[in-house]
C-alpha cells in the first residue's frame, strides 16, 4: 500500500519546526511502523537529505525508547501497543498519517520526533527507589510477600517509562508514571519503611518540572502502553494526603 | 502550596462544601412549589436557624462567609492550575487528539468560568435586587417569579443550570479522586456524580421551567 | 588482503589471577585478600562506567554506594532503557528453593557442562554461589518476582536443565532486575555520588604510554555532536554483546561492538568471538523491509510444543495436520529433555527440518510450537497467566492468535559468548580496564544457559567489580587523574584527535549507500556464511568478502547531516564500521576453530548423529585475540583450559 507521512520536522532544540508530507509507497502490512519510517529515511538519504530523527532501540516494546503521536494518539491507534509494535495491518491503503512528537514543556524537542525525557528519570532519583545498598540484603524468603501484593506491584512495574501518558494528557501530566512507580514501591513489605517520603519527595520532584496537575481526565491510561491502571493515580492522591497530613504534625 | 496535589485537594473539598450548599438550596427552592408563604418562610428560616444561639441573620453570614472562601479557593485554585496546565503544553499537536479526553476538562473549565459569571449575575438578581427591576427585600417569592417572567433570564438560568450538572457530573468523581477515596471504586463514583448531578439539575430546572409555563407565577 | 586467514600465534596466557586452592573457597579467599581503599580516600576516584544494562548500573550504584566518584555512560536517552531490559524468561539461583536437588555445585556444573566446557571453572563456580546474594538483592529492591500464594518465590525450569531454579516476573524478568538496578543508580545520580552521562557514546579508550593503563574514555555527545574526554582511574566496559554484527537478531537496534571494538584496537585481547548463540524460539522473518528479530522467551518451551508436518511441502493449515502426520522431531529425537533441549541443539535441529523442506509459513523458514496440549490440560487461564502478553506480543507483530493456532518460530542470532577477554577480577589485558556483563567472555564458555545472563551481569556488576576495582586502586595506590599531567593530556589529545578525525571521515565520503546497506548486506552474509552452521568453505568465503565490503563501506558510503547535531546516520555509520571489522575476527576464530562446541558447529566435526563434536586435545582453550591492525593477521594468545572439578563430558541430551 502506499501511505502519505506528514512528519513533525525540527533542526534542533531552539529552531522553528513545519510539518513536512512524504509519500511511501510499497508499505507491507507486515512492517511495523518504525520500519515505515526507516523506509522514508533510506529514501531521504538517497536523495541526499537528512532523514528523520526518531528515538527507538529494542523495537519490542519494552524498552519504552519511541515515542511517536500519530494521528494525535500518542503509540497511535491500538490499544496497549507501543509505536514500535503497531503494524501497518491496522492502516489502509492511502491514508494519510501525521506523526508528532511527545510534545510538553517538559519533553523539548532535541530534533524532529526526539524530545528530551530527562525529567521522568529525576522524578525516579528523588525516591522510586527501595534503599538497599548492596549487600545489605536479608535472604530473600525473609519476608514473604501475598501474591495479591507482588501482582499488584507487578502490574504498576510495568510501566516502561514512554512518556506517553504525559503525551496524552490534555495537562501533560506526569501523574500516572509517576504514581506507577510509586504503587510498585509502596505495595511492597520492603517498600513500606520509605512509603511515606517516597511519595512527598516524588511528588515534589514532579512539581519542580514543568508538568501540569491532574484533572482526572483519563486519557493517559487509555494512551498506557502498559495498561497502567489510572487507579494508581488516586491511591497516590491518596497517600500523598496522608503523608502529608503526617509530616506536617511530626514538622518534617 | 507548592504542589499541585494540595492545591487540588483544595478545590475537591471546597467544590464538595458548595455541593453541599447546592443540595440544600435545591431542596429549598422546591418549596415554591407550595406557595408564597412557604418559600418565604423557608428564606426567613435561613435568617432565623440557631436563634437565639445566634442572632437574626448570623447563620446565613456564616453560611456566606463560608461559601465566599470556598469559591474564592475554588476559583483561585483553578485559576493557578490552568495556568500551569495550559503552560504544559507550549505547542499543541497538529493533528488534534481525540476529542473525548479533553471534554470533560473543557467543560470543567468553561462551565466553571460560565458558572462564576452566573452566580454573580444571580446575587444581584435575587439577593441584592440590582439586576432585578421589581424587586423587594424579604419577598423572594415575588422577586424570583418577577425575574423569571422575562423569558431570556429563565433561560440563562436554565443553560447555567445545565452546566452545573455537567461540572459536577465530572467533577463527583473528580473530587473522589483527588481525595485518594475513589481507588477500585471509580465507576461507584461515576454513577454518584451523575446521578446527583441528574437530581440537581431537573431540581433547579423544575423552578424555571414552572414559572415559564406559568405553573407558579 | 587474504593474508587474514592466517594468524599468528603468541605467547599463551600465562596467569587468569584466578586463586587456588579447593573451589568453593576461592571467592571468599579472593574477597578476603582483596586490597581495600580507605573509605576517605574513595571519593578522590573517579571509575568510569560505560553501560547501564544490569552489568553496568549494578556496578555504577554499587561503586556509587562505597564512595568512589561514578561517571555513567549510555547512549539511549534513559539509562532504565539499555538492552537487559529486553530480557523476558528469567534469572537463575541456585536457591533450591524447591528442595529439587539443586545446589552451588549443580548449578556450577550445569554451567560448566552446558558450555561444553569451553569456560573458566573458577569463574563459574564464583557465578554459583553469588547467585544466591543476587536474589537476595533484588528482593530487598523490590523487584516483583512471581511468587506462590504463600507468599514465598516462584521458580521454573528453563532450557537444559532439569531443576527448577529460574526466577521471573512473568515475561519481563530483565526489564525488573534492570529497573531494580537503574533505581539504585537514580538514587546515586540524586545523591551526586555518580554523574549520568544519557545519549553520549564512548568511541575511544584513552590508555597512558608509559604506563599502559586505562585512564579515561572519549565520547561523542549524541546531542550537539560535542567530542569530549572524561579521565579517571579505571574503567569499566558494560557496553552489551556484539550479536548486531548479523545485522537481524533479537538485540536492540543501537546494541553496538564500538566500545569493546576501540579497547581491543588498544591491545585488549578479544576472546572466543565466534561463539555466538542462537535462540530457537524467535518470530521468523516476514519480508525483506524486517528491522530486528523478536525473541518469544524460552520458557514457552515448558509448555509448548515443537513440531513439523512429517511430509515435505505440507502447506495445510496446522489445524487441519491430523496427529499421526506431524513430527515432533524433539521429542523423538531427544526423548529426556524432549523440548527443553538446549537451545543450539533446539535450534539446528529447527535449521534440519526446515533445510529438509518441512518448515511451515512464509519462505519456509519456520515451525510450530504448540500450545493445544498444554491449553486443554492446564486450561486456558492458566497459560494465559503464565505467557499472557508473551501471546499478545506474537499476535501484534503476527496478527495470528497462538491460543488458536501454533506459533511460528525460528531460531535468530540472540547472545554473544565471546566478548573482551577478562582475568578472574574481569580485568582485561590492559590494567584498569574492567569489562562485566555481556561485553566480556568471562562465563559461558561456548554456550550460554538460559537466564543466566542475567545472572552473570548482576553477579559482576553487583557483586564482583567492586571487590575488583577496589582491589586495583589499593594495590597501585594510583594517584587520581590530573588532567594537567602532560602525559595523560597528550594522551587524551590524541585520542580525542583520533574520534574526530574519524568522524570527518565517515562524513567525507559522501558516496551512494547508507550505512543501514552495509550493515544488512554484512549481516545477510554472516548468517548464510558463519551462522548456525559453519564450514570451512563457507568461513573461507566470508574472509573473502568481508575486507571487499569494508572497502566498498569507505568508498560509497553516504552520511547525511553533520557532526555537530543529533545525527542518527553518523552514529550508525561508525557502529557499522566497527562491525566490519570485527566480523572478520569472528570469522576468522570460527575458521580457526577446528571443532564442534556449544553455539559453534562445524559441519566437518560431527558426530554419525550430527552431534557436535567437540576436539578437547587441540582446543581446550580461549582464543584470546591481538590486534594487529585493520586486515592485518591477528595474534592468539591461548588459554589453556583445567578441568578441576569438572571432567570434560560428551554433551549428550539424548
Ligand atoms: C530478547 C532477549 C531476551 C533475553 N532473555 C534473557 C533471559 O531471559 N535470561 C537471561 O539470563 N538472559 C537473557 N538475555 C540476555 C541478557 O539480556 C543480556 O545478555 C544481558 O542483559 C546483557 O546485559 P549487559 O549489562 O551486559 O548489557 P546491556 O544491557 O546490553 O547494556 C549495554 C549498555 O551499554 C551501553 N553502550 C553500549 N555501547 C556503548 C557505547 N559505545 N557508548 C556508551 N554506551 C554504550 C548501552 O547504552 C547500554 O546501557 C536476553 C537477551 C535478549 C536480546
Ligand atoms: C434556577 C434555580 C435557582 C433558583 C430558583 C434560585 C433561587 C435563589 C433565591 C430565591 C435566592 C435568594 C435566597 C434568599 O436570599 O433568601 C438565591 C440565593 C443564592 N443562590 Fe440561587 N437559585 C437557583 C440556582 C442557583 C445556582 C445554580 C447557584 C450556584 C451555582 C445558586 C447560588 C446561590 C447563591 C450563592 C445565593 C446567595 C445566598 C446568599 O448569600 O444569600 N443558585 N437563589
Ligand atoms: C457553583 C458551584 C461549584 C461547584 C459545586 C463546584 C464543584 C466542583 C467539584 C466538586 C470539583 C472537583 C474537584 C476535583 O477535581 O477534585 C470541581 C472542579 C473544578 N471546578 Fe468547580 N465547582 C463550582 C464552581 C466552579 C467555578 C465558579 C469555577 C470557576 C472557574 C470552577 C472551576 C472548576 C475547575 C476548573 C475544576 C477542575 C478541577 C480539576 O479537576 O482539576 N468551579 N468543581
Ligand atoms: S505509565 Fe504508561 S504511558 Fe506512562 S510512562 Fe509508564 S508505560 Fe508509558
Ligand atoms: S490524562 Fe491527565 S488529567 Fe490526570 S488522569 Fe491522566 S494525568
Ligand atoms: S523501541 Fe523499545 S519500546 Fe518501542
Amino acid at each position: 500500500m502506499e501511505l502519505t507521512l506528514r512528519v513533525w520536522r525540527q533542526p534542533g532544540p531552539d529552531a522553528d519546526g513545519e510539518m513536512r508530507t512524504y509519500t511511501v509507497a510499497d508499505v507491507s502490512p507486515d512492517m511495523s511502523f518504525l520500519e515505515v519510517l526507516d523506509v522514508l529515511n533510506e529514501e531521504l538519504a538517497a536523495r541526499g537529505e537528512e532523514p528523520v530523527a526518531f528515538d527507538h532501540d529494542c523495537r519490542e516494546g519494552i524498552c519504552g525508547a519511541c515515542s511517536l503521536v500519530i494521528n494525535g494518539e500518542p503509540h497511535g491507534p491500538q490499544k496497549r501497543t507501543t509505536a514500535c509494535q503497531l503494524h501497518m495491518r491496522h492502516f489502509a491503503d492511502g491514508d494519510v498519517i501525521d506523526v508528532e512528537p511527545w510534545r510538553a514543556a517538559a519533553f523539548p524537542v532535541v530534533r524532529d520526533l526526539v524530545v528530551d525525557r530527562g525529567a521522568l528519570d529525576r522524578i525516579v532519583g528523588a525516591g522510586g527507589y527501595i534503599t538497599a545498598p548492596t549487600g545489605s540484603a536479608p535472604e530473600a524468603h525473609a519476608t514473604p510477600v501475598a501474591k495479591d501484593a507482588a501482582d499488584e506491584a507487578f502490574t504498576a512495574a510495568a510501566c516502561i517509562g514512554c512518556g506517553a501518558c504525559v503525551a496524552a494528557c490534555p495537562n501533560a501530566s506526569a501523574m500516572l508514571f509517576t504514581a506507577a512507580k510509586i504503587k510498585h514501591l509502596n505495595v511492597l513489605p520492603q517498600g513500606r519503611p520509605e512509603a511515606g517520603t517516597r511519595v512527598l519527595d516524588m511528588v515534589a520532584a514532579m512539581d519542580a518540572e514543568d508538568f501540569g496537575g491532574c484533572t482526572n481526565v483519563g486519557a493517559c491510561a487509555t494512551a498506557c502502553p502498559k495498561g497502567i491502571p489510572v487507579d494508581v493515580i488516586t491511591e497516590m492522591n491518596r497517600d500523598w494526603l496522608k503523608a502529608a497530613a503526617r509530616s506536617r504534625k511530626s514538622g518534617r | 502550596m507548592r504542589t499541585t496535589i494540595a492545591l487540588k485537594a483544595l478545590m475537591a473539598v471546597t467544590g464538595i462544601v458548595m455541593l453541599a450548599f447546592l443540595v440544600l438550596h435545591m431542596l429549598g427552592n422546591l418549596k415554591i412549589f407550595f406557595g408564597p408563604e412557604d418559600f418565604n418562610a423557608y428564606s426567613h428560616w435561613l435568617r432565623t436557624l440557631l436563634i437565639p444561639f445566634l442572632h437574626y441573620g448570623w447563620f446565613l453570614w456564616i453560611l456566606r462567609v463560608v461559601l465566599v472562601v470556598s469559591v474564592v479557593g475554588h476559583i483561585g485554585s483553578a485559576i493557578v492550575l490552568t495556568k500551569r496546565d495550559r503552560a504544559a503544553r507550549p505547542v499543541r499537536y497538529r493533528h488534534a487528539p481525540p476529542a473525548s479526553s479533553t471534554y470533560a476538562t473543557r467543560t470543567l473549565r468553561y462551565g466553571g468560568a460560565i458558572l462564576a459569571l452566573f452566580v454573580v449575575f444571580h446575587i444581584l438578581d435575587l439577593t441584592t435586587g440590582d439586576a432585578n427591576p421589581h424587586f423587594t427585600e424579604g419577598h423572594p417569592y415575588q422577586n424570583l417569579t418577577a425575574s423569571f417572567d422575562r423569558w431570556y433570564v429563565a433561560v440563562f438560568y436554565m443553560l447555567a443550570v445545565v452546566l452545573l450538572g455537567l461540572h459536577v457530573q465530572h467533577g463527583l468523581r473528580s473530587a473522589a479522586r483527588t481525595l485518594g477515596v475513589a481507588a477500585g471504586r471509580q465507576r461507584a463514583f461515576a454513577a454518584l456524580g451523575t446521578a446527583l448531578a441528574a437530581v440537581l439539575t431537573a431540581g433547579f430546572l423544575s423552578v424555571p421551567v414552572a414559572v415559564l409555563a406559568g405553573a407558579v407565577s | 588482503m587474504s593474508a587474514y586467514s592466517e594468524y599468528r600465534v603468541g605467547e599463551p596466557i600465562a596467569d587468569t589471577r584466578s586463586p587456588g586452592g579447593p573451589m568453593n573457597d576461592r571467592w571468599s579467599q579472593r574477597k578476603f585478600e582483596a586490597q581495600l581503599v580507605n573509605p576517605a580516600n574513595r571519593r578522590h576516584h573517579t571509575v568510569i562506567v560505560v553501560g547501564t544494562g544490569l552489568a553496568g548500573a549494578s556496578a555504577a550504584a554499587t561503586l556509587g554506594e562505597q564512595g568512589y566518584r561514578v561517571e555513567s555512560f549510555c547512549y539511549q536517552d534513559s539509562p532504565r532503557r539499555a538492552h537487559s531490559i529486553a530480557a523476558q524468561g528469567g534469572i537463575n539461583a541456585a536457591k533450591n528453593y524447591r528442595n529439587d536437588g539443586d545446589s552451588v555445585q549443580r548449578l556450577f556444573h550445569d554451567t560448566v557442562k552446558g558450555g561444553d566446557f569451553r569456560a573458566r571453572e573458577s569463574n563459574v563456580h564464583r557465578l554459583a554461589e553469588i547467585s544466591l546474594q543476587i536474589i537476595d538483592q533484588c528482593v530487598a529492591q523490590g523487584v516483583p518476582f512471581a511468587r506462590e500464594y504463600g507468599g514465598l518465590l516462584n521458580t521454573r525450569s528453563f532450557g537444559g536443565t532439569q531443576v527448577s531454579r529460574t526466577f521471573y516476573a512473568a515475561g519481563q524478568t530483565g526489564q525488573q532486575l534492570l529497573l531494580g538496578a537503574y533505581q539504585a543508580l537514580e538514587r546515586q545520580i540524586a545523591a551526586g555520588q555518580v554523574t549520568m552521562h544519557p545519549r553520549t557514546e564512548m568511541l575511544d579508550l584513552i590508555v597512558t604510554p608509559q604506563d599502559g593503563r586505562a585512564r579515561g574514555i572519549v565520547t561523542r555527545d549524541l546531542v550537539t555532536g560535542k567530542v569530549e574526554r572524561h579521565l579517571a582511574d579505571a574503567v569499566v566496559l558494560c557496553t552489551g554483546g556484539y550479536g548486531n554484527v548479523f545485522y537481524l537478531t533479537t538485540n536492540a537496534k543501537g546494541c553496538n561492538a564500538t566500545a569493546i571494538w576501540r579497547a581491543h584496537r588498544h591491545g585488549a585481547l578479544l576472546a572466543n568471538p565466534c561463539y555466538t548463540q542462537i535462540h530457537p524460539t524467535c518470530i521468523p522473518v516476514s519480508g525483506d523491509h524486517q528491522s530486528k528479530l523478536t525473541l518469544m522467551s524460552e520458557s514457552l518451551r515448558n509448555d509448548g510444543r515443537v513440531w513439523v508436518p512429517k511430509a515435505t511441502g505440507d502447506e495445510r493449515h496446522p489445524g487441519q495436520i491430523p496427529e499421526d502426520e506431524r513430527d515432533y522431531y524433539l521429542e523423538r529425537v531427544y526423548p529426556a529433555f524432549g523440548n527443553l533441549v538446549p537451545r543450539d541443539i533446539a535450534s539446528r535441529a529447527a535449521k534440519n527440518v526446515c533445510d529438509e523442506g518441512r518448515g511451515v509459513g512464509p519462505g519456509g523458514r519456520g515451525v510450530y510450537l504448540d500450545f493445544a496440549d498444554a491449553i486443554e490440560r492446564l486450561g486456558r487461564k492458566a497459560i494465559e497467566a503464565r505467557y499472557g502478553n508473551l501471546f499478545e506480543m506474537y499476535e501484534r507483530i503476527t496478527g495470528e492468535d497462538p491460543y488458536t493456532r501454533p506459533m511460528r518460530i525460528y531460531p535468530a542470532i540472540h547472545y554473544t559468548m565471546g566478548g573482551l577477554w577478562v582475568d578472574y577480577d574481569l580485568q582485561s589485558t590492559i590494567p584498569g580496564l574492567f569489562v562485566a556483563g555481556e561485553a566480556n567472555f568471562s562465563d559461558h564458555g561456548a554456550n550460554r544457559l538460559g537466564a543466566s545472563a542475567l545472572m552473570q551481569g548482576l553477579a559482576d556488576g553487583y557483586f564482583v567489580v567492586p571487590v575488583s576495582v577496589n582491589n586495583y586502586l589499593g594495590e597501585t595506590r594510583i594517584a587520581p587523574a590530573d588532567p594537567a599531567d602532560p602525559a595523560l593530556a597528550a594522551a587524551a589529545d590524541a585520542a580525542e584527535a583520533g574520534v574526530r578525525e574519524r568522524v570527518e571521515r565517515l562524513l567525507a565520503v559522501d558516496g551512494d549507500r547508507t550505512a543501514d546497506s552495509f550493515h544488512r548486506e554484512l549481516g545477510q552474509l554472516m548468517w548464510e556464511l558463519c551462522g548456525m552452521e559453519r564450514t570451512e568453505e563457507s568461513l573461507t568465503e566470508a574472509l573473502r568478502r568481508i575486507p571487499a565490503l569494508r572497502e566498498e563501506f569507505w568508498r560509497r558510503l553516504k552520511v547525511p547531516g553533520g557532526p555537530e547535531q543529533l545525527n542518527q546516520s553518523l552514529e550508525k555509520a561508525g557502529r557499522v564500521a566497527d562491525f566490519l571489522e570485527l566480523a572478520e575476527l569472528l570469522v576468522l576464530d570460527a575458521l580457526h576453530r577446528e571443532e564442534s562446541c556449544g553455539g559453534h558447529f562445524r559441519a566437518e566435526s560431527q558426530t554419525p548423529e550430527g552431534e557436535a563434536l567437540r576436539d578437547d586435545e587441540r582446543f581446550s582453550y580461549v582464543a584470546a585475540w591481538e590486534f594487529a591492525g585493520v586486515g592485518e593477521p591477528p595474534v592468539l594468545h591461548r588459554e589453556e583450559l583445567a578441568f578441576v572439578e569438572e571432567k570434560p563430558t560428551t554433551r549428550s541430551y539424548a
